[in-house]
C-alpha cells in the first residue's frame, strides 16, 4: 500500500475550516511532548493556556485588548499575502504608528480636546504607510525585494524608536528611564467596556474587518490582487498592474499596522517606551494565515491567538514556563497549519484505489 | 492480433458529476501507432492520465503485457516503460531545458546537453538546452517535452495532441521519428484533431464519445469525413475560404518595430511592419519561437514602449506602444493568448471570475464592486455560445479540457464586441467540429467590420481564414502576401528564412 497526495477536484470548503483546527490539535500534541520533557505537568500547562484566559471576565477583557492590534495588523498582511506581496515588517510600521502618534502628546503636553486621540490615530497610520513607502518604492523602482526591505526597516524602527527614547523624547521628570511623558487625558482613547482596559480601538479593529471583507470578498480591487497572486502572467494579460498591486499591499498593510501602534500607546500603554510592542508585527503574520488570509477566519484568529498570549502569561505564573514556550508554541502552530492547508487542495490516497483489483 | 503490449478493462474515472470515462476497454497492439479520437472533452486526456497513473481509476483493470499491473505514480508507469508528453505542459519554468530534463533522465549535465543537441538535429527538435523554459515559447517547450520522453527510452510513449503547436515541417519530422520508434518495437498512443495527420500514421483508432469507446476501427480504411462524423456524430462543414469584402480604415500599423526583449533568450524583433483594416483578417505565420511571442506582447500591451515610441504601436488612428493591455482594451481591443491557463484564464478561479478578468467593463461592475449576477449571465452565455462543455459557470477553469478552456477564452474576448481583435493559435487543441465553428466565427467577425489579426502554425487554417498573411522568421516580419494566390510552398520557404528575408 501507497501513501500519495492527490490533488483536489476542487479546493475543499469543509478543509478549509477544518484545517486550523486539526493544526492546533497537532500543535498540541507536539507541544505536550515538550513539557512532558520539560518535566512540567502538562494538564496545568494547557489549563493555564487555554482554558484560564476564557475563565474570568477580567481575563478575557485582557484577551480582547490584545486581540486589537493583532487583528488590525493581520488584516491589512493578508491583504498584501493573498497577492503575494510579502510584507514581514508590520512591527517596524506598528513602531512608527506609536511614534507618530506620539509625536502630539509629547509635543503638545498640555493640550486638551476631543480631537486629540483622533489626531493620533490618523497620524500614526500615516507613519506605518509611510514607513511601506520604502519597500514599495524599491520594489517597483528597483525590484528589491519586498521580505528582506520590509525586514530591515523593523530593525532601523527600532533604532529611531531608542533614539527618541534615549534623546529629545525621554521625559525630562523619568529619572532617566528610557521613556516618554505620561499621556495626558485627552491624548487616551476612550473606554469601550468599563471596569477593563479595553477602549474604542477594538471596534475599530472589527470594523476594520468588515472593510476587509467587502474588499477582499466583493470589489473588483480585490479581485485584482486575488488574480495577481494566483497567476501573475493572467493579471499582466488583463492589464491588473503589477505596481499598483505592491503599492497597495505595503500601503494598507502599513496604515494598518501604524494604527494599530498609535491604539497602543494611546490606550494600555499610555506613553511612549521601549517595549510597546510584544511582536504583534510578527504575531499577525501567523493570526493571517491561521485565518486562511480571509477576513473572517483571521477574526477567529486573532481571538485566539490573543487567548494564547494572555494563557502564556498565565502559564508562565502558574505553571512555570519559561517565555521561549509560548514563542514555540505558536512557531509549532503556525508550522502545523501549513502542514494541514495541503489537504485542502490534496488529499490523501493510499494507493489500493482501484475496487476489485489485484496487488 | 499479436497479445496486446497494454490492455484496459472498464477504466472508469469520474470528477464530482461529470463522467469523464466510463467502462472504456483500449487494446494497444506492440509496433502500433494508435490513435484516440475524439471531441474536446470526450475523455481523451483522461484517459491517458489513467495510463500514466497521474489519476487512479474509480475502477477498471490495467494488463501489461498481459499481467495485470497497478500503475500509481508516474514513477512506476515510467518503470514499466510508459512515457507521456502532456496536453498541458508539466516544466518547471525557472529551470533550464538541461535542468528539467535531469529530473527525470540520469545523466550528466553535459552528456544530456549533448544527447538533448542530437536528438534535436536528428527529429527536427531544435531546442538550446541552456534556456530557460519560462523564456521558451508554447511551441519550444513541446518540444522539450517530446525530447524529454524519448530520452526515458519507453516502449509505450503517449503523445496527448503532441502536434497542436508544430510546424507543418516539423510534424513531418516528427512523424518520421515516430514511425522509426514504431519499427524499434515501440507502440505509441497518438491523440491528435487532425484527422490527416491520423491517417499518416495510424494504423488503429479508438473513437471516444462522452467517455464511452464508441468505435474502434482502422484509419487508413476511413476518409476524414468519415472519421469526423464517427468522433462529433454529424457531418463536418465544408472549409470557408470566404470572398474578400471591401477593407475599411487602417486599425493597427505597426512601422519598423525594433525591440530588443529584456529576457536574453527572448527574440529581439527587427524592422517589424504591418498594417491591419477594418473588415480583413491578417495571418501571421511561422514556426513558433521566432518572434511572435514577442510581437503578442508588444501589440497587447503586456510589454509596453516608452512614451517618446508611442508610434511604433498605432491602434484605431492613436499612438498605444506606451499604455498597457487595460487601456488598449478599451479602445476596443481584444485578445486571446496562446497560453490559456495561468494566462488567459487563471486556473484556481471559476469561470465566471475568468469572465471578469477581461470582460469586466460589461457591466459587471457597480462602484468597484462585482455584480455576481451580471458576471453569471455573461459566462452561462459565452458557455452556451461556443459551445463550452462544462458543469456551468461554476467550475474552475482548470477543470476544463484543454479544447473547453480555449472556447471559453476565445468566447469571452469575442463577446468584448471588439474592433480588433487578436487571436494566437485560435483552435489550439480544439476539435474539428469546435475548430470549423472558430473559424467561422473569425470569418463572421470580419464580415461585420472588425481588424482580425491571427498567429498561426497551421498554414491550412491561415489560408481558410485570412486574406493576406505575412511570415515570420528570426524577428522578421515578410512582406504581406494575398492568402489567395500565395501558393504553401513559397510561405514555407519563407518560414524556414529559404528566400533571405532575415538578412
Ligand atoms: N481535474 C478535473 N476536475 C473536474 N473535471 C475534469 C477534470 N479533468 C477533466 N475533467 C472533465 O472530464 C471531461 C474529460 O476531460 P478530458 O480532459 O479527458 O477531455 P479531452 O478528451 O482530453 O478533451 P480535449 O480534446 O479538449 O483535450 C471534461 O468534461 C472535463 O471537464
Ligand atoms: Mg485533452
Amino acid at each position: 500500500m501507497t501513501l500519495r497526495l492527490v490533488r483536489r477536484e476542487k479546493a475543499s470548503t469543509r478543509m478549509a475550516v477544518l484545517a486550523p483546527l486539526l493544526a492546533l490539535l497537532a500543535a498540541m500534541v507536539l507541544n505536550l511532548l515538550l513539557f512532558l520533557a520539560m518535566g512540567k505537568d502538562p494538564a496545568a500547562v494547557f489549563h493555564a493556556m487555554l482554558l484560564e484566559p476564557f475563565s474570568s471576565w477580567a481575563g478575557f477583557s485582557e484577551v480582547l485588548l490584545k486581540m486589537g492590534p493583532l487583528l488590525l495588523i493581520a488584516q491589512g498582511l493578508a491583504i498584501g499575502f493573498r497577492a503575494k506581496v510579502f510584507n514581514i515588517g508590520a512591527e517596524g510600521q506598528f513602531i512608527l504608528g506609536a511614534i507618530f502618534a506620539s509625536a502630539i502628546p509629547v509635543y503638545f503636553p498640555q493640550a486638551t480636546g476631543a480631537w486629540i486621540w483622533p489626531a493620533m490615530l490618523v497620524l500614526g497610520a500615516l507613519g506605518g504607510a509611510l514607513w511601506a513607502v520604502v519597500p514599495a518604492f524599491w520594489r517597483v523602482r528597483l525590484n528589491a525585494n519586498e521580505i528582506l526591505v520590509t525586514l530591515m526597516m523593523s530593525l532601523i524602527a527600532i533604532q529611531v524608536l531608542n533614539y527618541l527614547l534615549l534623546g529629545p523624547w525621554k521625559d525630562p521628570m523619568g529619572f532617566n528611564f528610557p521613556q516618554s511623558v505620561m499621556f495626558q487625558y485627552d491624548a487616551m482613547i476612550p473606554i469601550l467596556l468599563p471596569g477593563t482596559r479595553v477602549n474604542v480601538s477594538l471596534l475599530i479593529a472589527l470594523f476594520s474587518a468588515l472593510l476587509a471583507w467587502a474588499y477582499m470578498q466583493r470589489s473588483f480591487g480585490g479581485y485584482q490582487f486575488l488574480v495577481g497572486g494566483l497567476a501573475p502572467k493572467a493579471a499582466t494579460y488583463a492589464g491588473f498592474s503589477e505596481a499598483r498591486a505592491i503599492w497597495l499591499s505595503l500601503l494598507i498593510g502599513g496604515f494598518a499596522a501604524g494604527l494599530a501602534g498609535a491604539a497602543e500607546v494611546a490606550g494600555p500603554i499610555g506613553q511612549l517606551q521601549r517595549s510597546i510592542s510584544t511582536g504583534y508585527g510578527y504575531a499577525a503574520i501567523i493570526v493571517a494565515y491561521l485565518g486562511g488570509l480571509h477576513p473572517v477566519g483571521i477574526v477567529a484568529s486573532s481571538l485566539f491567538m490573543a487567548a494564547l498570549y494572555i494563557g502564556g502569561d498565565n502559564a508562565m505564573v502558574s505553571a512555570d514556563l519559561p517565555v521561549a514556550a509560548v514563542r514555540v508554541f505558536q512557531g509549532t502552530l503556525l508550522v502545523c497549519y501549513l502542514a494541514a492547508v495541503t489537504f485542502v487542495r490534496f488529499r490523501l490516497d493510499f494507493g489500493a484505489s482501484v475496487e476489485g483489483g489485484r496487488v | 492480433m499479436s497479445a496486446p503490449l497494454l490492455s484496459l478493462r472498464g477504466m472508469t474515472k469520474g470528477y464530482g458529476p461529470v463522467k469523464a470515462n466510463q467502462a472504456i476497454d483500449l487494446d494497444v497492439a506492440p509496433n502500433s501507432i494508435h490513435a484516440i479520437l475524439g471531441e474536446n472533452g470526450a475523455g481523451k486526456s483522461t484517459l491517458m492520465k489513467l495510463i500514466y497513473g497521474v489519476e487512479a481509476p474509480d475502477a477498471g483493470e490495467v494488463f501489461w503485457n498481459g499481467a495485470p499491473v497497478h500503475l500509481h505514480s508516474p514513477g512506476e508507469a515510467r518503470r514499466l516503460g510508459i512515457g507521456m508528453v502532456f496536453q498541458h505542459f508539466s516544466l518547471f519554468e525557472t529551470l533550464t531545458v538541461v535542468e528539467n530534463i535531469s529530473l527525470i533522465v540520469a545523466g550528466t549535465k553535459a552528456t544530456l546537453a549533448a544527447r538533448i543537441r542530437e536528438l534535436g538535429r536528428d527529429f527536427g527538435l531544435e531546442v538550446d538546452p541552456f534556456a530557460e523554459v519560462h523564456a521558451l515559447s508554447v511551441g519550444e517547450r513541446q518540444r522539450v517535452e517530446i525530447i524529454r520522453c524519448l530520452m526515458t527510452e519507453p516502449k509505450l510513449l503517449i503523445l496527448d495532441e503532441p502536434t497542436s503547436v508544430l510546424p507543418p515541417q516539423a510534424v513531418g519530422l516528427l512523424f518520421e521519428t515516430l514511425r522509426r520508434l514504431r519499427d524499434r518495437g515501440v507502440s505509441i498512443l497518438f491523440i491528435s484533431h487532425k484527422l490527416d495527420e491520423i491517417q499518416a500514421i495510424c494504423d488503429r483508432a479508438t473513437i471516444l464519445r462522452a467517455g464511452r469507446v464508441t468505435g474502434n476501427v482502422d484509419p487508413r480504411e476511413h476518409d476524414a469525413h468519415d472519421l469526423a462524423r464517427m468522433m462529433i456524430g454529424r457531418d463536418m462543414p465544408p472549409p470557408l475560404h470566404p470572398d474578400p469584402v471591401e477593407p475599411g480604415e487602417v486599425r493597427l500599423e505597426l512601422s519598423g518595430l525594433d525591440h530588443a526583449p529584456d529576457d536574453p533568450f527572448g527574440v529581439a524583433l527587427q524592422g517589424v511592419s504591418l498594417s491591419l483594416r477594418a473588415g480583413e483578417v491578417l495571418g501571421i505565420a511561422g514556426i513558433s519561437g521566432n518572434g511572435q511571442s514577442e510581437l503578442s506582447r508588444l501589440i497587447s500591451g503586456e510589454v509596453r514602449l516608452s512614451e517618446a515610441r508611442r508610434d511604433d504601436v498605432r491602434m484605431l488612428g492613436q499612438g498605444v506602444g506606451h499604455l498597457g493591455p487595460g487601456a488598449r482594451r478599451a479602445l476596443g481591443f481584444a485578445f486571446v493568448p496562446e497560453e490559456r491557463l495561468g494566462r488567459g484564464a487563471v486556473p484556481e478561479m471559476t469561470l465566471s471570475d475568468n469572465s471578469l478578468l477581461t470582460a469586466h467593463g460589461q457591466g459587471m461592475l457597480r462602484r468597484g464592486f462585482i455584480d455576481r449576477v451580471r458576471e453569471a449571465e455573461f459566462t452561462a452565455a459565452c458557455i452556451r455560445d461556443f459551445d463550452v462543455r462544462t458543469p456551468g459557470p461554476e467550475a474552475e477553469a482548470g477543470a476544463l479540457s484543454g479544447g473547453n478552456l480555449q472556447k471559453f477564452i476565445m468566447g469571452r474576448e469575442i463577446s468584448l464586441r471588439p474592433k480588433v481583435l487578436f487571436v494566437a493559435q485560435p483552435t489550439w487543441g480544439v476539435d474539428v467540429g469546435a475548430a470549423a465553428a472558430i473559424r467561422q466565427r473569425l470569418v463572421a467577425m470580419r464580415n461585420e467590420g472588425v481588424a482580425v489579426l491571427v498567429i498561426s502554425e497551421e498554414l491550412e487554417e491561415l489560408f481558410e481564414v485570412c486574406d493576406r498573411i505575412q511570415v515570420m522568421h528570426k524577428g522578421h516580419l515578410s512582406a504581406s502576401l494575398d492568402a489567395r494566390t500565395t501558393r504553401a510552398e513559397e510561405i514555407g520557404r519563407l518560414m524556414i528564412g529559404a528566400d533571405g528575408v532575415a538578412a
